[in-house]
């Protein structure tokens, strides 16, 4: 059980790193979106609901299906990393617009009043008053989504990325069966899911500290 | 264009053959999982560590160990204890456990919604423990945990298509067998993503309107 656990290891890097990139690309790509989506205008708030809207209704595996499989067979050829890492970007950017935009609804108007009786621009009232204080309203969610993602990843092993998902079925083949791969995995999972839970913690305190409501 | 149309309306029934394998998956999923999640939640809160403990590590590793893990143990290990279960019944069952970890916290949420005042009224009316749980506080805490169930039957719909690795026939799988054919990936997997549109936009406006209809009804 402890060799199959070490075996394992190898493969958290991999998954790490579709994880990260995805939630990178997610949490800068969402950030037009949620502006998009709050615009004034009718035309960016639609193309931006049909984006979110078609992003979260189709599996995450078919998603990755479509770019690897189907753009891959002579459009654009990405390698199963790069297929994962985008495909599930694409697909958090979409879930991190909506937790974004539910950071905005919990603040009070009178916030973005205030800066407009300021004097601020636009820009400056989003950069200096309203994004901070939505970023702290949405951190909790945003490692709840963390966490969830890096569940979701292990799609990332049907297309052929060698992260902790692949090694597990490698080494149930390798046992000829056997709860304990699977078992490992289990709590590899949840230990590499541990320490996310108590960044966002102290995040969370970090930015509470320095904003109030 | 008209290729496409006319490989679309080749393909399609295929996929819609696929698409009721998938559905039913899901239907055994929250057939065999809700039952089970309102135990886990219910013993997940009770009073005696015996009972809560096990529920709540249960609830945990459920929710912590990814589906795709969770489906490949029930199919490729339980035939090792000595248990062949087909395809279709391991995927059942695999996304039935996954659904019984995700709702037992939903479940348990909704019930602990129920204001305290109702469970005082019970016992002002000289109703047993049992009988509070059962005609009060159940009844009620599933109907404010049903928006949120109805979330969930949606991430569980798209979670049969991890089913494919187990080789059951569903949507996924029949679109890439005939991508594997016809060397046409891209449209029939575009196809079987609005097939999966088809049913997880629509479904999603229901939930929307079942939460607004739910909040109303709180006020």
């Amino acid at each position: 059980m402890l060799d199959t656990f070490l075996a394992l290891l190898h493969g958290v890097p991999v998954s790490l790193a579709v994880t990260g990139l995805a939630f990178a690309l997610g949490a800068v790509l969402g950030v037009p979106l949620v502006l998009m989506r709050r615009a004034g205008h009718w035309l960016p708030r639609l193309l931006a609901r049909i984006y979110i809207e078609i992003a979260r209704g189709i599996p995450p595996v078919v998603w990755l299906f479509i770019i690897f499989f189907g753009l891959g067979s002579g459009i654009v050829t990405l390698t199963p990393f790069q297929a994962a890492s985008l495909g599930m970007g694409l697909i958090s950017a979409a879930y991190l617009a909506e937790i974004y935009r539910g950071g905005f609804l919990t603040l009070p108007a009178g916030q973005d009043a205030a800066a407009v009786a300021l004097g601020m621009t636009r820009l400056d009232r989003l950069r200096f008053v309203l994004a901070p204080q939505v970023l702290r309203v949405s951190i909790p969610p945003m490692a709840t989504f963390l966490v969830s993602l890096l569940k979701d990843t292990t799609v990332a092993s049907t297309i052929g990325v060698r992260d902790v998902m692949m090694l597990v079925t490698q080494q149930a083949q390798a046992a000829g069966g056997g709860f304990a791969p699977f078992i490992s995995a289990a709590v590899l999972y949840i230990l590499l899911s541990i320490p996310v839970a108590l960044l966002a913690r102290k995040m969370d305190a970090r930015l509470r500290a320095r904003t109030s409501r | 264009m008209t290729d496409l149309l006319t490989n679309w309306a080749d393909w399609l029934p295929q996929l819609l053959k696929g698409l009721g394998i998938s559905l039913q998956l899901t239907g055994f999923a929250l057939a065999l999982g809700l039952p089970l999640g309102l135990v886990l939640a219910l013993a997940s809160s009770a009073r005696g560590p015996a009972l809560r403990w096990p529920a709540i590590a249960l609830v945990e590793i459920g929710r912590g160990a990814p589906a795709l893990v969770v489906l490949q143990m029930v199919y490729y290990g339980l035939p090792s204890a000595g248990l062949n279960l087909s395809a279709f019944l391991s995927g059942a069952i695999a996304l039935a456990l996954t659904t019984a970890a995700y709702t037992s916290e939903i479940l348990r949420a909704g019930i602990n919604a129920v204001p305290q005042g109702e469970v005082e009224a019970g016992q002002a009316l000289g109703m047993t423990r049992q009988d509070i749980l059962r005609f009060v506080v159940i009844p009620q805490g599933v109907i404010f945990a049903v928006p949120a169930l109805m979330g969930f039957a949606i991430l569980i719909f798209q979670a049969t298509a991890l089913t494919f690795t187990i080789a059951i026939p569903e949507l996924l799988a029949r679109a890439y067998r005939i991508g594997a054919a016809t060397y046409l990936y891209l449209d029939v997997l575009i196809l079987a993503g609005l097939v999966y549109l088809a049913v997880t936009i629509p479904f999603g406006w229901l939930v929307n309107r079942a939460a607004r209809r739910l909040g109303s009804h709180l006020g």
